[in-house]
């Protein structure tokens, strides 16, 4: 699972340095100077990394899907020891993290240094909605991991139309920046609705919720077999 | 060297080897004796990586086993041993960019080694393309002539004098450049101290260090040593290499990888082949290992014995015996009051370093579920090495700093991936240099100059994708 991670976040790399290829040769061919139109190029590169981002995902789970088959095969019972939901999560979390770190981090090496947030007339509250938006895209890329593996698996094709319109929904949001009350709040309503259907999806309920905080009536019924089990033994 | 082979328990006494049956992944010895020379300035720890996994030699006992069962192992201890390899060679590079970001003096130019003489301040780009290529072929071919030297010392057993070689580098980078570093790390922040301290830190420090790399040791502390002592020749490649020359180097230095392990006349595969073919181990100091290698002692003899007796058996996994021959009474780790107890319990038997080895070759059953998990993967100290100037000089230099470092970070650890996988397919010899950083050098210029503008334009707008 370990090398599950790192592997998505090459996929996810792979699908920004693409991304970023086409977004540097569009700007080379075009106006430089012309501000408006290169403020245009950015949104297009930005629509054409979350598509190549989506389409990344896919690859990933194609990838993934044929190393279970093959664990499958060759294990002694038929199924593989990595259950596939185990692995949308893994997914999901590996694109979140690298996406987050990549989004984030020279801006926390930066903020280590001398200076005064927003001294050219920017919003001060620079860091600390980086934060926040980050926080959303990781977790957004971890319930969209989840879904959208559910969706490939059960052939949904609506709900992977429907995760890949809400990054760019999101993508779309944070254009609104430094607006933070329409970028923000729209963001975190969209990853508790989207947390929420990923947690559905995985199987989980209310019912559910309810069992694990109450964990008590399991570890009886196990004693009670052990205890079976063993009087014969004694004989 | 870079040699990433499992390890298989082998145990040479002299009359009787065997390959257990649990040898999967396996190969034998390791022999990856592709150790570059060192000079007497610097030690240079090239050695161009070459995972072994090649076929025992003396396969007396080949071990029927299920071909699923086998290919099941190989996967599942496969998933292990990437990860075995994923946590040093993290560490690895943590410790140089966490250096190299803060300790200025290993990005601060201050002239250059002698393999590299020519400058690469020059008027024109094209001069300085023609110097940088020159150095580079300067480094390369001191490289090759010295694998080659390697190999017909080896060749012509003297080993003697490649004991000396080692222990000539293992010194100096144990005193000496720790003690640079650690006088730059005092510089850095400041911190007053006295000789005295000091010669006391750098004493112990190299002392121990040469006990754990060369002798014996607990394995954690010998892996850490030999983390440290690839981060410190890494940290010297990183300040003394000009940029050009770095990049072309690494590029050079994973082709000719390829080519000395792959092609049949390569001097990396002839060494392999004859290591193998004399059933010898490994020289210490240049490979790394994340099982115990080298024998600590299942049944020698020693005086501690009845303290060590509860930690022989993690020892005993690997069970590379070299019995040296003493007359002393050798009781086998054994005390007084539980030879009574076995004498008591199952009659007299005395355990002799013959009985002892008798057990041994006796392939062992019970040993199949357990070796495995010990079964240990190893990697030459050069690829740790090489992968860390590569993000070491993606973090000193890049215009995209972290962003460009992970990724290469990133690239670094998939390719390791990819070729841990390829020597669980191909089961031999394969160099661990060339996928890990080729995928290096492709991200970190996409990443430099491709992806770094389209980040920087996008964080300036606060746009997350």
């Amino acid at each position: 699972m370990g090398a599950a991670v790192f592997f998505g976040a090459f996929f996810w790399l792979v699908s920004l340095l693409l991304a970023s290829l086409i977004w540097f040769v569009s700007v080379h061919l075009s106006d430089r100077e012309d501000a408006k139109l290169q403020y245009g190029l950015l949104i297009f590169g930005a629509a054409v990394s979350v598509l190549l981002q989506e389409a990344f995902r896919f690859a990933y789970f194609k990838l993934l899907k044929k190393a279970d088959e093959g664990l499958a095969t060759i294990s002694e019972d038929g199924r593989s020891p990595i259950s596939l939901k185990q692995m949308a999560y893994v997914s999901g979390l590996s694109f979140g993290i690298i996406s987050g770190v990549f989004s984030v981090i020279n801006i926390l090496a930066d903020s280590i240094g001398p200076g005064i947030v927003g001294i050219h007339g920017d919003s001060p509250y620079y860091f600390i909605t980086s934060a926040f938006l980050t926080m959303a895209v990781v977790l957004l890329h971890t319930f969209w991991g989840v879904i959208f593996f559910d969706a490939c698996e059960r052939r949904r094709y609506w709900c992977l139309g429907v995760v890949v319109a809400s990054h760019l929904a999101t993508s779309g949001l944070t254009f609104l920046n430094p607006w933070y009350e329409a970028s923000l709040v729209p963001i975190y309503i969209i990853t508790v609705c989207t947390g929420l259907w990923a947690f559905v999806t995985a199987g989980g309920s209310f019912h559910n919720v309810l069992k694990c905080l109450s964990c008590k009536q399991e570890a009886d019924s196990r004693v009670m077999m052990y205890s079976a089990l063993r009087v014969p033994f004694e004989e | 060297m870079t040699e990433l082979s499992a390890h298989l328990p082998q145990f040479q006494h002299g009359q009787l080897t065997e390959n257990f049956p649990d040898n999967h992944l396996s190969n034998t010895n390791d022999n990856s004796e592709r150790r570059r020379h060192d000079n007497s300035e610097r030690r240079r720890n090239d050695n161009p990586g070459s995972e072994t996994n090649g076929q025992p030699q003396n396969n007396i006992q080949q071990v029927v086993e299920d071909e699923e069962e086998d290919e099941e192992l190989t996967l599942k201890y496969g998933a292990k041993h990437v990860i075995m390899l994923f946590v040093p060679v993290t560490l690895c590079m943590v410790v140089v960019v966490a250096t190299i970001k803060s300790v200025s003096f290993y990005t601060r130019k201050d002239g250059q080694l002698i393999y590299t003489p020519f400058t690469e301040e020059t008027e024109t780009i094209g001069q300085r393309a023609l110097n940088s290529i020159l150095n580079a072929a300067i480094m390369i071919s001191v490289i090759i002539v010295m694998t080659i030297l390697l190999v017909v010392l080896y060749k012509y057993r003297c080993y003697k004098v490649i004991h000396g070689w080692l222990i000539i580098s293992s010194l100096l980078l144990l005193f000496f450049f720790s003690f640079i570093y650690l006088g730059e790390v005092f510089k850095t922040y400041n911190v007053a101290m006295d000789y005295i301290t000091v010669a006391l830190m750098i004493w112990n420090f190299g002392v121990v260090g040469m006990i754990c790399i060369h002798w014996k040791g607990p394995l954690r502390l010998q892996q850490a040593y030999l983390i440290m002592i690839s981060a410190l020749m890494a940290l010297v490649f990183i300040k003394y290499l000009p940029e050009w020359t770095a990049w072309l180097i690494l590029a050079v230095i994973s082709v000719y990888d390829l080519v000395a392990v792959l092609c049949p006349k390569g001097p990396l595969r002839m060494l392999v082949e004859t290591a193998q073919e004399r059933n010898e181990t490994l020289f210490p100091a240049l490979i790394y290992s994340s099982t115990m290698v080298w024998l600590v002692n299942m049944a020698e003899e020693d005086p501690e014995a009845q303290r060590k007796a509860s930690k022989n058996s993690t020892y005993d996994k690997q069970a590379n015996q070299t019995q040296n021959g003493d007359a002393e009474p050798d009781d086998g780790g054994f005390s007084q009051e539980w030879q009574q107890q076995r004498d008591n319990r199952i009659g007299p038997i005395e355990s002799t370093p013959e009985s002892r080895a008798a057990v041994q070759a006796l392939p062992s059953n019970s040993q199949t579920s357990e070796d495995p998990e010990e079964r240990g993967v190893k990697l030459g100290l050069g690829d740790f090495i090489f992968y860390s100037v590569l993000v070491g000089k993606a973090s000193a230099t890049a215009s995209g700093d972290w962003n460009t470092t992970l990724a290469c970070f990133v690239a670094i650890l998939i390719g390791l991936c990819l070729t841990l996988l390829l020597l669980a397919i191909f089961k031999k010899a394969l160099p661990a240099l060339p996928i890990s950083i080729t995928f290096g050098l492709v991200f970190y210029f996409a990443t430099d100059n491709l992806v770094q503008p389209f980040m920087d334009q996008l964080a300036f707008h606060q746009f997350y994708i």
